[in-house]
């Protein structure tokens, strides 16, 4: 799914990183725990989470994840935007629930990790 | 000739960890490693930062990057481990709720720091620190 449909799909405002060669994701993966994402095999993918913190932004940093999504209206710090363009990482807020965006994502086609 | 990197970690200072392992990835980067054993080693890296935030007063990290493979050797002073063994298994934390709040304290760290290198051993005094040493091969 292209980055642009993820943003249309979740009604999303980007808040951090370039989106104009709009990246193709194929898959997500949901969590407020890092550990278990630091645990993932998969690259490149979408994170959705409800943790707005520069933890988040250094596991995606380390785990090769593309793109975070923000759930229901929590705002990236700066210190979260400042470390994401460090990386070319790109950081998307939704004002949807972990379970709506995960939901409305899956059933228009960005795959699940697991 | 192999490449030193050393790096203090704050005990309790969240914001920083991560310091080290993003030095260390951009490093590895430029010298042509697979993305994926990059990935497994910063990882790791990242883990063994968080620990020493998440438990110790202070620590020192050290990479050294060789032509085969980079060995972290990560010394904190701090409470140590009891068990070793216990700390080991996944699903077992004495993390705070502090640390449970920021997205980790979930009992899976040194397992995963297992899983993600080719060697790794824990030295441990109760009341002294722990020291942590891995290595990867790529």
């Amino acid at each position: 799914m292209k980055l642009s449909e993820i943003i249309r799909h979740t009604k999303s405002t980007v808040s951090a990183g370039n989106i104009s060669d709009d990246k193709n994701m194929e898959k997500a993966f949901s969590s407020d725990l890092m550990s278990d994402v630091l645990t993932l095999d998969e690259e490149n993918i979408l994170l959705i989470s409800g943790l707005a913190n520069v933890q988040l932004i250094r596991t995606a940093e380390m785990a090769d994840i593309s793109a975070v999504l923000l759930a229901r209206n929590k705002k990236a710090t700066p210190e979260m935007i400042e470390l994401a363009n460090e990386n070319g990482l790109i950081i998307l807020e939704t004002p949807y629930s972990i379970y709506k965006a995960s939901g409305v994502l899956y059933s228009n086609g960005l795959k699940e990790v697991y | 000739m192999a490449l030193k990197l050393d790096f203090i970690i704050e005990g309790g200072n969240f914001s920083k960890a991560g310091k080290a392992s993003s030095q260390i990835k951009k490093v590895l980067k430029q010298l042509d490693i697979d993305t994926k054993i990059i990935k497994s080693i910063v990882v790791a890296i990242y883990e063994a930062e968080v620990n020493v935030a998440a438990h110790a007063y202070s620590g020192k990290l050290t990479g050294t990057i060789g032509e085969n493979e980079i060995e972290v050797v990560v010394a904190d002073k701090g409470p140590g481990i009891e068990d070793i063994g216990k700390a080991m298994e996944a699903g077992f934390s004495t993390a705070s709720k502090e640390v449970r709040e920021m997205g980790f304290g979930a009992g899976m760290g040194l397992p995963n720091i297992k899983k993600n290198t080719d060697e790794m051993t824990i030295e441990s005094k109760v009341g002294e620190g722990t020291t942590l040493r891995f290595k990867c091969l790529y």
